[in-house]
């Protein structure tokens, strides 16, 4: 490991709940990743294997609605007495990926553009950010559609004809994440172009500049190190803005399809249940504890690791 | 960073601003809002379905509109509040000729608009006339299609309306002249297109005549005002000619558009009346269904699914058939919907006058696995990928197709040992891609207009725009022709029947899955003159609440 | 000299936003009259198009919407038929305007300060606390929220009106469930900022010159510690106050945002392109004040 890493590494590991976040976000995603599977081979186990398999069925239909939470069901049932435990792993995956998408998006495609625009300022930053004002003014749920629409079918069918029925089969999700992407990087431009607006003059810039270094040594070296800790916030407050706009354009039937759950479209369905009549809490409270605990852990993760890697730290 | 803690006390004293500074803000914008117009309490608040798109009787579309311009616009005949038959409303009596083409309509002689002036056949000529012109645009104008020549005029190929059948024979006489006999045409005399609306106002004002004020209404009510969204507010016409059996003066209605807001404002004593089944939050009917201020009854609706028939495999109908026999309707009348809906085995709902519907296909997945091994499919082998197509809607109840086509596909599964896959789209999407036949299977429901089989059997005429099936069954079409110009009211209801035998029986384009039921949520010792019907017709002027003071007991007995 | 340039540029910027969302709601498949009944004749379908020109093609209806725009009339509701969209706007954009800036007003009152404190008290429990709140804030959306105040404050204890709109105390619920969740984003960038501008060179020297903490806090960290809530808050305001459309349909609130998302849904192309016109303006003016809002906070800021 580079001694730069390695003195990271330690700063990170000093940080306990920044490590615990990490330990618990972990433990989530073997648990969505390894169900599934340890389910798919139960399923040919012998008996007690198979009621292991369709017990962690998120599609597993029964009789026994809305039970509350229980040593058979962890979470619960649902309206078509579907284990709740597993439809709430099941969905951990998607959120998580769609918030990790929107994420990644708003991190390289907003953080680059902003940067940019700031940096360069004069007529390049006027045209730049105009571009996100007019992607911002933009009725992002027609987008959606048309998107969604008109690009749907076609992918569709050739991924099908390419022979991958498994990625045809998710062209839905695919769109939900280009979607998704596509609107999440605008405030990321705009906030870290007004951090660079406000960096570019500062002494050590103007030091620097005045040594001879070119604009993107300055960018790289400089102003966006600089500009790290506002873009890990705003990345943490993407992550949960993501998931639960998702929720939103799956409540317009534009997200995933049923049978398919996500954090988000369960959290619609139970916060439906919240009335002064008659409350089945466990199908908000189960959802939303997870949802509010692995963003939690997001947040202090990204605390922990921008502590990390600041150099002045130290002192 | 360390010399910083140890200043840290110091700091809240001198942040003290922060803390002011959102109650400040808060205290100003207070004020600001604060000089909100103080409204009269209406007598009765009524949750009644969305926004309207419209209060102009032709141009509504939706059954919640359509009781508000009921209250406001009378036709020649009404829907009565018992059991939501005919009955004389602007005309007192009328002729029908003896071969049932000709109706003459006499008006009554106290007939005078909310403003005044008085209301005459003229009137009438010019409401109906307005309804059929196409520069209109009124969705309902076919309604005036059983007229002679109105279809003729409305496409262009007539150019004088003088030649529709449409007389005014003097002040208070109108005379209409049907192409056929039609068993059902004074149903259509209240349907809201056909109801009387004010000459002046709509040539001085336009598309935009609902803004004047004041408004003439020829009906109960008058309108004082209109807020989009916030409510409409409705008071007591004392020119009506039945005002004097007008028992509310006042009513507001809320256009309430989500069953969770309708049930709080109920439970909070702000809405007196909850009448749309689509404002009762379906998760919590199991219980409301126990209370006595929650009434629920058979309503005029059917919900159901289509086939793509112009795709294979599908146009086989012992496929159809197969689908049919395997969907297990009463359980999804019975772990989804729980609101006293009844399983539907036929199209026409139970209880529409004059008709006896056929037996149509139970549940019986054993004949279903025979039928689809002699369409070539043994267990599902062999049997493509379909997809179900439905929509999923901002609304509350529309949530409640996602979980029906949850449970069909399992059902399929199970049953029939086929996959079906589930394609949720946009609401726009989805009617646009079911009129381009677009889907293997998807949802639909469909609520009559009117209290005969007709509003719903017509759906399935090959030339019907409502078809969507791609199913054209010449012998269909017949039937409901031979039925529709019979004036034997039993030889129509045998002709009906045969046609829908073939439609949910023999060919099955459609499956039926349940009858809609009806909600009504009131309090009967607070609120009377609601009775619960077919069409869930409540005329407004039937409305009146009861004394507080009234002995509970008392109540009963009424 | 910037800022009037800028200013000068809004418009072909609001035509272009005016072109690119009427050919996006057009190219959007389903039309507003595509319902779950159709007429019963195909000549009506095509009359209710006629009626509104949706049967010329996209660039003619363009060139007549802007003709329209010319004279200040943005055309006809085609789902709401007796209203224009001028009517929706004058009726709707009141409430919206006093609902956004409340919540506004309360998410920058609690979110600044909680965000001040937590960067101050870093590692402290106030710190802990302060963020904590933050993300809960920020993790629970208001369809979860709202619901809840209604269940208690509402309904229970019969403090509050459930929904609707006119009164004071209509306001206070809609307001804290919209403003608690940007109260928690806001804290979050506030509490950045801070730490960010605590760390410079020129805190430790203001420290250095004997200036008290409480100086050196207000007048020169804060400045510039709020840049990236104000770079945020552009968009923020300009979202607030054409409204919200989940706030609105819990508590039955008659503002812009249930018109917008159900103007969407319905394809209701006047009203959509009308409301994103306002939205747009709001927005260009909002982003001019913010960029001019930089200049003011931190004196270095220069727009070449």
């Amino acid at each position: 490991m580079p001694e730069p890493a390695q003195r990271a590494w330690s700063r990170f590991r000093r940080h306990r709940v920044a490590v615990l976040s990490a330990l618990a976000l972990a433990v989530l995603v073997l648990l969505v990743l390894l169900l599934p599977v340890a389910a798919h081979f139960a399923a040919r186990a012998g008996p007690s294997g198979q009621a292991f398999a369709a017990r962690f069925d998120p599609d597993q239909l029964s009789d026994a609605q809305f039970q509350p939470p229980s040593a058979a069901h962890w979470f619960g049932t649902d309206v078509h007495g579907r284990d709740l435990f597993a439809r709430v792993l099941f969905g951990a995956g998607i959120s998580l990926m769609v918030g990790l998408v929107g994420a990644g998006v708003s991190l390289v495609i907003g953080v680059l553009w902003g940067a940019i625009a700031g940096y360069a300022g004069g007529r390049v930053d006027a045209i730049m950010m105009r571009l996100v004002d007019i992607l911002y003014s933009l009725p992002s749920i027609i987008f959606v559609i048309v998107l969604i629409t008109t690009l749907e079918g076609v992918v569709k069918s050739q991924l099908e004809q390419a022979g991958s029925g498994w990625l045809a089969h998710s062209a839905r999700l695919l769109f939900l994440f280009v979607g998704l992407g596509a609107v999440s990087w605008l405030n990321m431009a705009r906030i870290v172009r007004g951090q660079v607006l406000s960096l570019r003059h500062r002494a050590f810039v103007e030091a620097s500049r005045a040594m001879g270094a070119g604009p993107i040594h300055i960018l790289a070296r400089h102003i966006l190190p600089n500009t790290f800790g506002v873009v890990i916030v705003y990345v943490t407050l993407t992550v949960p803005a993501i998931i639960l706009y998702e929720s939103f354009l799956s409540y317009l039937g534009l997200g995933v399809q049923p049978p398919m759950a996500s954090w988000g479209s369960l959290i619609a369905e139970g916060a439906d249940q919240i009335n002064p009549i008659r409350i089945y809490w466990w199908l908000i409270v189960c959802p939303g504890t997870l949802l509010v605990g692995a963003l939690l852990a997001f947040n202090f993760l990204g605390d922990g690791l921008r502590d990390a890697w600041d150099v002045r730290m130290d002192k | 960073m360390i010399a910083l803690r140890q200043n840290a006390p110091r700091q809240p004293r001198g942040a003290f601003s922060f803390h002011a500074f959102p109650a400040l803000i808060l205290v100003l914008l207070l004020l600001l809002i604060g000089c909100g117009r103080p409204q009269p309490a209406a007598e009765i608040v009524i949750a009644n379905g969305g926004e309207p798109e419209s209060l102009d009787p032709a141009i509504v579309t939706s059954y919640s509109d359509m009781r508000i311009t009921k209250a406001l616009f009378e036709g020649l005949l009404r829907l009565d509040g018992e059991q939501g038959r005919p009955v004389p409303g602007l005309a007192s009596h009328w002729e029908i000729s003896p071969d049932q083409t000709v109706y003459t309509f006499h008006l009554r002689s106290n007939l005078v608009w909310s403003t005044g002036e008085p209301i005459t056949a003229e009137d009438v000529y010019f409401s109906w006339k307005r309804a059929l012109d196409p520069a209109t645009a009124s969705d309902y104008a076919g309604q005036l299609f059983y007229i002679r020549n109105a279809e003729d005029f409305y496409t262009g190929k007539l150019k004088d309306f003088a030649e529709v059948g449409l007389r005014v024979l003097d002040r208070l006489t109108f005379r209409v002249e049907l192409n056929s006999p039609l068993a059902f045409f004074l149903d259509l005399c209240c349907f809201p297109t056909l109801a009387v609306v004010p000459q002046k106002s709509i040539e001085r004002a336009g598309d935009r005549w609902i803004g004047e004020r004041p408004l003439p209404s020829s009906g109960p009510y008058s309108l004082v005002y209109w807020r989009l969204n916030d409510r409409v507010r409705l008071r007591k016409n004392p020119q009506y000619w039945d005002a004097a059996h007008t028992r509310t003066d006042v009513i507001d209605i809320l256009p309430t558009g989500s069953p969770n807001v309708a049930l709080n404002l109920y439970e909070t004593g702000i809405a007196d009346i909850v009448w749309d089944k689509d404002l009762i939050p379906t998760e919590l009917l199991e219980v409301l269904k126990q209370r006595p201020d929650f009434h629920t009854f058979n309503y005029l609706g059917t919900y159901f699914y289509r086939f793509n028939v112009t795709r294979k495999p599908l146009d086989d109908p012992r496929l159809r058939r197969a689908f049919a026999l395997s969907t297990d309707k009463d359980r999804i009348v019975r772990k989804l919907t729980q609101g006293g809906e009844k399983p539907a085995y036929q199209f026409v709902p139970n209880g529409v006058a004059n008709y006896t519907p056929p037996q149509g296909l139970s549940f019986d997945p054993a004949q279903a696995r025979e039928l689809l091994a002699a369409a070539g499919f043994p267990g599902g082998r062999g049997f493509p990928t379909l997809n179900y197509t439905f929509f999923s809607a901002a609304g509350g109840a529309a949530k409640m197709q996602g979980k029906i086509a949850v449970e069909l596909q399992q059902m399929w599964r199970e049953h029939l040992g086929v996959t079906v896959e589930l394609r949720q789209i946009e609401r726009k999407v989805f009617y646009n891609t079911q009129s381009r036949l677009d889907y293997d299977l998807s949802a639909s429901s469909w609520v009559g207009d009117y209290n005969d089989a007709n509003t719903f059997l017509d759906l399935y005429l090959s030339n019907s725009g409502n078809n969507r099936t791609g199913w054209k069954n010449p012998a269909y079409d017949d039937l409901i022709r031979r039925a529709n110009q019979q004036t034997d009211t039993a030889r129509r209801a045998g002709l009906l029947r045969e046609a829908e035998a073939l439609l949910v029986e023999t060919e099955a384009p459609v499956v039926p899955v349940f009858f809609y039921a009806g909600f009504n949520c009131f309090d009967p010792k607070k609120i009377g003159g609601l009775n619960q019907n077919l069409l869930d017709e409540h005329p407004l002027q039937d409305l009146f609440r009861r004394p507080a003071a009234t002995n509970p007991d008392r109540t009963r007995e009424d | 000299m910037y800022f009037l340039k800028r200013l000068f540029f809004a418009l072909p910027l609001l035509l272009l936003i005016s072109f690119l969302a009427f050919m996006l709601v057009h190219v959007a498949p389903g039309g507003p009259f595509d319902r779950e009944r159709k007429p019963a004749s195909p000549e009506i379908e095509h009359q209710l198009q006629a009626k509104y020109h949706l049967d010329e093609p996209a660039w003619k209806q363009y060139l007549r919407f802007l003709g329209d725009l010319s004279r200040g009339d943005l055309g006809p509701s085609l789902k709401y038929r007796n209203h224009s969209v001028n009517d929706i706007i004058a009726q709707a954009l009141p409430v919206s305007l006093v609902l956004g800036a409340l919540a506004f007003g309360l998410s920058v009152g609690i979110g600044v300060p909680i965000g001040y404190f937590s960067a101050v008290r870093r590692g402290r429990w106030q710190d802990y606390a302060g963020s904590f709140f933050a993300i809960l804030m920020v993790c629970i959306p208001a369809f979860v929220l709202a619901p809840f105040l209604v269940m208690y404050l509402g309904i229970r204890w019969r403090m509050l009106p459930v929904a609707l709109w006119g009164t004071p105390a209509h306001t206070v619920m809609p307001v804290i469930a919209l403003g608690l969740f940007f109260s928690g984003r806001i804290a979050r960038l506030m509490r950045e900022g801070m730490l960010q501008v605590l760390r410079a060179e020129f805190i430790t020297t203001a420290r250095a010159k004997g200036l008290s903490e409480h100086t050196v806090l207000l007048r020169h960290a804060f400045r510039l510690a709020i840049l990236p809530v104000v770079s945020y808050c552009g968009p923020l305001l300009a979202d607030l106050l054409t409204g919200s459309f989940v706030i609105e349909s819990l508590f039955q609130i008659p503002g812009l945002g249930t018109f917008l998302v159900n103007g969407s849904l319905n394809r209701d192309y006047t009203l959509v392109v009308g409301l994103v016109l306002l939205y747009a303006v709001l927005l260009i003016g909002l982003n001019l004040l913010v960029d001019f809002a930089y200049v003011v906070l931190d004196r270095r800021v220069k727009y070449a």
